[in-house]
């Protein structure tokens, strides 16, 4: 198959959905001219000109108006630019976009979608380097997507593109030029349907985004001593499969989940305290969390690797929770 | 023009500084010893420096991303602005903040906001607490053109203008915001022309002429400080440097690039100083190279420093952390 990267998947998604569907229509800073600052956009550069359009750095009105643009019967794909500066608009999310469908007793289709650049990078330091995505995971109103490769990245957002429910996708700046294998068949991929990237018999990790990559190494790490990871990624948090993480678990009966984003209080939580309620008689020992130091990234190389977690951590995480924890 | 050859060659040679420290900074950058992103102030030196001449060590400012300028301006030690880039334990932000923020509370920087206009609320809430204490002080809010089209923008003018407080937008518009010129996003001519909805002083001047930035930052920071309330300066400049070290710049012509290097801050300023007889050929010299010896001391003071140990990782975030869970 051929391999393509997971910007181009991106890119491809968008081009395939808007030569068929006129009413999307996508927006943000910085994507009109060279591509997006991470080159997402650069599949679309020259090609529907009036669609895409460069706007103010205004993040509450690009968020806002998306709403009121598919309120008005558009589909608008808006721009985050970083998942940090989503708080410079985030009543605009959390407040209005989130909560209209419900308030209106049902009455608003809202076929929305903000998407944008998350996690740690090259040293961005802490205002640049954010992963937020649990956020929208506790607020209730949006379908949340965070893919780990090329093949899911464009699979999942051309099922967002026909979706009639607001959705937000994470995508990690680190995975922009990975390359992968997508068939240039057209396919889509549902939302709450996990994948399990590694089958294995002794301990499930269930992740996301750049974390899967991470999770994938150290499964191969610990292959040779003789450790069997099976690997889920999510890929959707809103909603999230909690039948494939349950079957895992009865399985393996150890259980690790593995983000980027801190520890506490980070979606991990939620898992481990759904798998404890449903399953507790099929684990064999407490059910781990990796996540970032509860500090901010900082800016030091040395410090950021230290703050955010990888596969080192992982392993870790893994050869405790086999030992009882 | 009245003013004493010291007090003249003093911003030329803080423009030169400026730029000695930017232009090492993109060559390192280049040469892949600094991680991270740099803005550069290249091009934009007589802003900052026409404005610090205004103010005093305890007057504020707060700073953006493109902020060396500004702490190179506010007296700022080279040798730990450089050891910050590096990432160093030595920098002044123990390698936390890197390029993006830079800031030295002890003269009066607070903070560099790597989010755009993301200073301005923190400008008001300085000019409160001047106007609370009864003190004399000022701030002085730095933030782009794209700034000005933030929300954040518009509130704390409002807000400034409201309750009278002592503190001067300083717009620098170097005509662009990443790859957006200004006029693509920005309603008005002239960004000064939005003071008028705020009921508060906006001028528009030559941000590439120190004089002109000096005197119009002069007469708002007396205004300021006798209670007269906030002035908006739109500086205009042009940004020549791409927005980050490494922006290929695809948004415009190499030609237009170079017909601002024509007439870029410090070139002038010379030339008319020399017309002045306010600097010979041998004072000029000296000042460039004792700005390239000091900026080539910062690199060695920042390259020999070491880096954090990672548990300096997780200091600084609370004064007590008394059961704070790190982990
Ligand atoms: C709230 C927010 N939105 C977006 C960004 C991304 N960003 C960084 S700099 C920049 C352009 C800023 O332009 P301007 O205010 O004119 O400052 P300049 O870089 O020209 O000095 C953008 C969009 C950001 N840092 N913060
Ligand atoms: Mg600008």
């Amino acid at each position: 198959m051929r391999e393509i990267t997971f910007s181009e998947a991106l890119g491809e998604a968008m081009y395939e959905e808007m030569l068929k569907d006129p009413t999307i229509f996508t927006y943000g800073e910085d994507i009109a001219k060279q591509g997006g600052i991470f080159g997402a956009y650069k599949p679309l550069l020259g090609k529907f000109p009036d669609r895409i359009i460069d706007t103010p750095i205004s993040e509450e009105v690009i968020f806002g108006s998306a709403l009121g643009a598919a309120l008005a019967g558009m589909r608008p794909v808006a721009e985050f630019h970083f998942a940090d500066f989503i708080f410079t608009g985030m009543t605009a999310v959390t407040n209005q976009i989130m909560k209209i469908r419900y308030m209106t007793g049902g009455q608003a289709k809202l076929p929305l979608i903000l998407r944008g650049p998350d996690g740690i990078s090259k040293s961005a330091a802490a205002q640049h380097s954010e992963s937020i995505e649990t956020i929208f995971m506790h607020v209730p109103g949006i379908k949340v997507i965070i893919p780990s490769t090329p093949y899911d990245m464009k699979g999942l957002f051309k099922t967002a593109l026909h979706s009639d429910d607001p959705v937000i996708c994470f995508e990690h700046k680190l995975l922009y030029k990975i390359k992968g294998p997508v068939p240039e068949e057209e396919y889509y991929i549902p939302f709450g349907v996990a994948d399990v990237k590694r089958k294995g018999k002794d301990v499930t990790v269930v992740t996301t985004s750049r974390m899967v990559h991470e999770s994938l190494k150290a499964a191969e790490n610990l292959a040779k001593k003789g450790i069997d990871v099976e690997v889920v990624d999510l890929r959707t948090l809103v909603p999230w499969d909690k039948k494939t993480v349950i079957d895992s678990v009865k399985k393996t009966h150890h259980l690790i989940v593995a983000h980027e984003t801190w520890k506490r209080g980070g979606w991990g939580a939620e898992i481990a305290s759904v798998v404890q309620e449903e399953a507790f008689d099929y684990l064999d020992a407490p059910i781990l969390r990796v996540g970032a130091k509860n500090v901010h990234i900082p800016f030091s190389p040395p410090l950021q690797d230290f703050v955010a977690p990888d596969h080192e951590d992982v392993e870790n995480a893994i050869e405790k929770v086999l030992e009882g924890a | 023009m009245d003013y004493s050859k010291e007090f003249l060659q003093g911003l030329y040679r803080t423009m030169v500084r400026i730029r000695a420290f930017d232009s090492k900074a993109e060559e390192l950058f280049l040469e892949g010893k600094l991680p991270g992103f740099i803005h550069l102030y290249i091009g934009e030196e007589a802003i900052a420096t026409g404005v610090m001449a205004n103010l005093r060590k305890d007057d504020y400012i707060t700073s953006t991303h493109r902020g060396h300028g500004h702490m190179i301006a506010k007296g700022a030690d080279m040798k730990k602005m450089m050891a910050e880039l590096y990432g160093k334990i030595t920098g002044y932000c123990r390698g936390k903040g890197g390029s993006m923020h830079i800031a030295d509370l002890s003269i009066g920087v607070l903070g560099a906001n790597g989010e755009v206009a993301g200073g301005l609320p923190i400008a008001s809430g300085a000019g409160m607490a001047i106007k609370l204490k009864k003190s004399d002080q000022v701030v002085v809010a730095f933030f782009g053109d794209g700034a000005s089209n933030r929300g954040a923008f518009h509130e704390a003018l409002n807000w400034c203008s409201v309750y009278k407080l002592p503190v001067i937008f300083v717009n620098e518009n170097n005509q662009f915001a990443s790859t957006e010129r200004v006029q693509e996003t920005t309603s008005v001519q002239n960004i000064s022309d939005r003071a008028v909805s705020y009921s508060i002083p906006g001028v528009t001047i030559d941000g590439n002429d120190v004089i002109a930035v000096y005197e119009a930052v002069k007469s708002a920071v007396e205004r300021a400080r006798n209670g007269g309330g906030p002035t908006l300066i739109e500086a205009k400049t042009y940004r020549i440097k791409g927005h980050f070290v490494g922006d290929p710049t695809l948004y415009r012509k190499k030609k237009e690039v170079q017909e601002y290097w024509r007439i870029e801050p410090i070139g002038r300023f010379e030339k008319r100083l020399e017309k002045m007889g306010m600097l010979t050929d041998e004072e000029k010299e000296k000042i460039k190279s004792e700005a390239e010896k000091e900026v080539e001391e910062a690199v060695r003071f920042a390259e020999e420093s070491p880096f954090p140990e990672t548990a300096t990782a997780l200091q600084d975030l609370f004064v007590d952390d008394t059961g704070y869970d790190y982990y």
